[in-house]
């Protein structure tokens, strides 16, 4: 294949906010190119494989048994006392699936492929194209040699370690108290509490500002992670093994079939998403939830936004002022949102293991399912401050009338 | 001074690229490269690293 034309757009990254993208741009009439580094779509998996039904409604996904490999009904959360608090999710937007997503990964690119994009496999973006300082291509090393492809405009999708984005000169350095460190075991073998609800357990010894998950991907298989501070002297692995063996009866007839690493941005997104010629989508740009850390839906949402607005700026010449509304449009469907959000993630922080008890033990479950609404974090501050009175401090400026 | 990686251990799962502030790792296919020629010792990838796989490299 001649690859060597000029692309009106260069997707780097073939993860789920590159693909999307690619699909978008196509199905635009764009001509796209992915390049991907790794030499198969998809594995190793960095991620937990929760997805929710309401952001494969955004990105126009429908369930398919291939890959939405366990419904989900609901989370269980568990204090650090043992006390537990059921949510059920069942007809909320907060329901979903377990995904297998190595398979999701590869349907996307063929989305991506029948709208018209190509992909370059074992291809890894080096450095960008700079011309009359506008951003013109990528110098990618493909199988070894190097080769330069020119495009109108570059998407970094090239995940938290993107390199776009530093060649690009946007700051995207992660500071190592917004994000947390994780590592994570699929096991076979599993004793789940139940094999459609999530279980999440919290507290300093379980995780140090984070949490230990379970999440099912069949009766007896599950993603068991666990994430952690970055700032913790000790190891995610050195977490989960801990615990696990703490909870050794769970896992008694388990081995794992897989393992997994990874660091997600739990921050606000980078300020600039932006410049002469280039767009971030995902991770590269921190579109990632900032309390639990999912950010495949947003790296689809981010995709479909990115072309929509890129497409009509390729036109114009892909300056950055044509590409700002992206960042625009994001920051007002989104990243508002995720700003509020992230509030709620800081008063958790704050939060001691005696405090996780109390909420586990008082709050009301449509309270804890709607943590994101300011209305729920004033009652979880109430309830706080009615059995730990001594809590004022912190806990008066999340309540409102 | 600088960090040495444990090859055998890593996972090549970028988190340290996400949080060196000067470019001094990088995730090539299959393998991390450490560049120590840029690496200014502040140990931001050894605390981040999930498995432990980087470790100060003593004066010899
Ligand atoms: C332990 C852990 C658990 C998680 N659990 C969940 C979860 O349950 N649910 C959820 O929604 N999210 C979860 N996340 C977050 C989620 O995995 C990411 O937000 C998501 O993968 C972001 O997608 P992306 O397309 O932006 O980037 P990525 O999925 O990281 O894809 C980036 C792609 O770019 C390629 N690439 C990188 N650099 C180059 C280069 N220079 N040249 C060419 N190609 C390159 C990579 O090989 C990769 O294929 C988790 C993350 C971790 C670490
Ligand atoms: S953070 Fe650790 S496991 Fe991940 S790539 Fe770096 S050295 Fe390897
Ligand atoms: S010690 Fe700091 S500068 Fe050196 S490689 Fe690690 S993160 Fe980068």
């Amino acid at each position: 294949m001649n690859y060597d034309k000029k692309w009106d757009v260069i997707v780097v990254g073939a993860g789920p906010g590159g693909s999307k993208t690619a699909e978008e741009f196509a199905k635009r009439g764009a001509k796209t190119l992915v390049v991907e580094k790794k030499q198969q779509i998809g594995p190793p998996k960095r991620c937990g494989e929760g997805l929710s039904q309401r952001w494969m409604e955004i990105a126009n996904l429908d369930p398919d048994p291939t890959w939405t490999l366990q419904k989900i009904t609901g989370t269980v959360l568990v204090a650090p006392n043992g006390e537990e608090a059921w949510i059920d999710t069942e007809d909320k937007d907060q329901a979903g699936y377990i995904i297998e997503r190595s398979k999701f990964e590869k349907d996307l690119a063929s989305d991506a492929i029948r709208a018209g994009s190509k992909f370059m496999l074992k291809a890894r973006a080096a450095d960008l194209v700079k011309e009359n300082g506008k951003i013109a291509g990528v110098k990618v090393v493909r199988e070894g040699k190097p080769i330069t492809l020119k495009s109108d405009i570059v998407v970094g999708a090239d995940g938290v370690d993107s390199m776009i984005a530093r060649k690009a000169g946007l700051n995207s350095t992660l500071p190592l108290s917004e994000c947390d460190s994780g590592y994570q075991y699929e096991m076979t073998g599993v004793d789940l509490k139940d094999p459609h609800k999530m279980e999440l357990y919290f507290g300093s010894e379980a995780a140090n500002r984070g949490y230990v998950w379970i999440f099912p991907k069949g009766s007896d298989i599950a993603n068991v992670g666990v994430g952690i501070t970055g700032e913790d002297e000790k190891t995610a692995k050195h977490y989960l093994d801990r615990w696990m063996k703490h909870n050794q009866e769970r896992f008694k007839n388990a081995s794992i079939t897989e393992i997994n690493s990874g660091v997600v941005p739990v921050t606000s997104p980078i300020d600039q998403m932006v410049s002469h010629g280039l767009m971030l989508v995902g991770d590269s740009a921190r579109m990632v939830n900032p309390m639990h850390g999912g950010g495949i839906g947003p790296a689809l949402e981010a995709g479909i936004m990115a072309a929509e607005i890129g497409v009509p700026a390729l036109e114009k010449g892909a300056e950055k002022q044509f590409l700002q509304p992206y960042q625009e449009k994001w920051e007002e469907k989104r990243g508002k949102n995720f700003k509020k959000i992230l509030k709620v993630r800081h008063f958790f922080e704050k939060l001691s293991d005696k405090h996780l008890n109390l909420i586990a033990e008082n709050a009301d479950p449509d309270v804890l399912l709607n943590l994101g609404h300011r209305k729920s974090l004033s009652k979880i501050a109430k309830t706080l401050l009615k059995s730990s009175p001594q809590s004022i401090g912190f806990v008066k400026d999340y309540i409102t009338k | 001074m600088s960090v040495k990686i444990d090859h055998e251990k890593c996972m090549h799962c970028g988190g340290c690229v996400s949080v060196c502030p000067v470019l001094a790792m990088e995730l090539k296919e299959g393998k991390i490269e450490h560049l120590p020629e840029k690496c200014i010792d502040c140990g931001a990838c050894i605390k981040v690293c999930p498995v432990g796989a980087i470790k100060k490299e003593e004066e010899k």
